[in-house]
């Protein structure tokens, strides 16, 4: 097939990409949106067989029906609570994806003909010639090094971010030296990359960029926990976009650069937004811990005496005369399994003409929009989510707001406290309601490992228990009210 | 060298072009939005399947190829459906 036919299509491709993530600016459009991505996708990969000269199909099918067969039964069985590790495992399998294409790509022009796994390690005589006349080639090595790099460091850090999220691996590993330890793990490998470059033919160089990568993903992903994790999804996110633009570079194919490109950027973005709303750098969140507070803050002096506990069937009468509710989910509430709860509590509410909206905190979940997700899953209408700074100037008139499941976001601390370790992280200002009702299991501390101060302010009703149970008794009681 | 410049060209305008449209994305969606972007960079298939199906290749090669092809169709075909499964709940009442 003619070539520019082939990059016509590969262009009709990306722009159909583009319009896929101009549908997602509005729910709406979304699902359209989506469709015409996967129309771009099937238009690439139709094309891109057709033009192939001499087809082995073996490999392809197998491949196909594989990936095929994991992909949909993933997609289709997987629990919304379960979404970050769904999006961990599949930035991880982007990145294995791009490494192994990188690899395939490097052994082919070296004209190696290995003919055992064990023959890749062999030393081949090259230079760079053989991947592009002059500069070409240079360019090209260095775009497969750092493709195998970044692909390798992608893969091995989603999977220990899936393993976290899964709860498989609770313990927080490191390098000796943190930051120190993996910056000269980074040296170390983009040093064998420039080996790759001078010597292409150094075959012992490249295997060690791809073991170097695959540790460093491992031990920068093992110290990560909790709170932080949205932020690390989000950047695993945006290292395989840009490991699939840099694979573009390395075959000259149009549509992998754009499509990569978009993907790269939209994981920084979101990146970006989750540390804004932390309040923190994102070398901070990758490699300190948080910052000591200044004073230590004794949590027995915070809530000595004057915690006030309630029932369910209390906070049930004070629901029922309220004329403006706002629930501010959590982590939490994603564990407990309690958004079904949740909406049928606000249901009951609405029903005795209560007004109920939802206070969404950037942060709130394991990654970006994951509360969001939850509660449509619920079949929460999406107009009733509403974003941080939209909610917060309304706390002011709302009689009660309902916490469940989150902790560190409603801290006002994070406001009224300089020098606490959290100060200047945007929070949710719920403590301005008339009353706030916390569903929590004790007063055990969030990420952050502060006290709360809200917890023992005299508006504060402290609802002990499992968050589903109890907002279950609440939507009981509200009912026979 | 003409094409490299291209290119680049391409990357750096797409990148412009992806801070344009990302910012635009709500909140409520920054979800299907990963999904959906993982999806995309499924878009590795394409170099895939030149990995794979190339008959002219040493096995070895061949073999580095269905794992791409794998991973990458485990990114297309979960992420779309996973994504198109999200959105469908984003309802107005």
């Amino acid at each position: 097939m003619n070539e520019n036919i082939v990059n016509f299509i590969y262009l009709i491709a990306g722009v159909l990409f583009i319009l896929g993530i101009k549908g997602l600016t509005k729910p709406k459009t979304a699902v359209r949106g989506n469709m015409l991505s996967a129309l771009g996708m099937l238009l690439a990969v139709v094309v891109t067989l057709l033009n192939m000269n001499t087809v082995d199909y073996t490999f392809i099918v197998a491949g196909v029906v594989v990936g095929s067969l994991v992909g949909s039964v993933m997609a289709l069985r997987i629990q919304m609570t379960s979404m970050p590790q769904m999006v961990a495992l599949l930035n991880g399998f982007g990145g294995g994806a791009s490494l192994t294409i990188a690899l395939a790509e490097y052994y082919t022009k070296l004209g190696a003909t290995p003919a055992s796994f064990a023959e890749l390690l062999h030393p081949v005589v090259a230079d760079s010639s053989a991947f592009g006349a002059g500069p070409e080639g240079t360019v090209a090595l260095v775009a497969i090094g750092l493709t195998v790099l970044i692909g390798a460091l992608t893969l091995t850090g989603s999977l220990v971010a899936f393993a976290k999220l899964q709860e498989l691996m609770k313990k927080s590993y490191g390098l000796p030296g943190g930051p120190i330890g993996n910056a000269l793990f980074l040296i170390a490998a983009l040093v064998a990359v420039a080996l790759v470059v001078v010597e292409p033919g150094n075959v012992a160089a490249m295997v060690t960029v791809v073991a170097l990568a695959l540790l460093l993903g491992l031990f920068l992903v093992m110290p990560i926990g909790g709170a932080d994790m949205p932020v690390v999804i989000a950047l695993l996110n945006s290292y395989s976009g840009i490991a699939a633009a840099l694979a573009g570079f390395i075959l000259g194919n149009t549509v992998l650069i754009i499509a990569g490109s978009l993907v790269g950027t939209s994981g920084l973005i979101l990146t970006r937004i989750m540390c804004v709303a932390m309040n923190r750098s994102l070398a901070n969140v990758l490699f300190g811990k948080m910052a000591a507070g200044g004073e230590t803050i004794d949590a027995d002096e915070v809530y000595a005496g004057k915690v006030t506990s309630a029932q369910p069937d209390e906070v049930a009468m004070l629901l029922e005369t309220a004329q403006r509710v706002v629930i501010v989910p959590g982590y939490g509430m994603a564990m407990a399994q309690a958004q079904h709860a949740v909406r049928e509590l606000a249901d009951a509410m609405e029903a005795k003409g209560v007004e109920v909206e939802y206070g969404i905190h950037p942060v709130a979940g394991r990654m970006p929009g994951h509360m969001n997700v939850l509660l449509a899953e619920a079949e929460v209408p999406y107009d009733k989510l509403v974003e941080m700074d939209r909610i917060n100037p309304t706390f002011e008139d709302t009689d009660v707001v309902i916490v469940i499941g989150a902790n560190d976001v409603t801290n006002p601390m994070a406001r009224d406290v300089e020098g606490s370790p959290i100060y200047g992280m945007p929070i949710l200002n719920v403590d301005k309601a008339k009353t706030v009702v916390v569903i929590k299991r004790s007063l055990s501390p969030g990420f952050a490992g502060l006290p709360n101060p809200l917890f023992a302010m005299d508006h504060t009703l402290m609802v002990y228990g499992d968050g589903k149970k109890a907002v279950v008794e609440m939507t009981t009681a509200l009912n026979q009210a | 060298m003409d094409i490299l410049i291209l290119l680049l060209a391409l990357f750096v305008l797409s990148l412009f072009l992806g801070v344009e449209l990302i910012t635009k994305v709500p909140p409520t969606l920054h979800t299907p939005l990963m999904s959906g972007t993982n999806a995309v960079s499924g878009i590795t298939l394409v170099g895939a399947l030149l990995a794979a199906g190339n008959d002219g290749s040493p096995m070895v090669v061949n073999i580095l190829g269905f794992i791409a092809v794998t991973l990458a169709t485990i990114n297309v075909v979960g992420g779309y459906l996973v994504t198109n499964r999200m959105l469908a709940m984003f309802k107005r009442k």
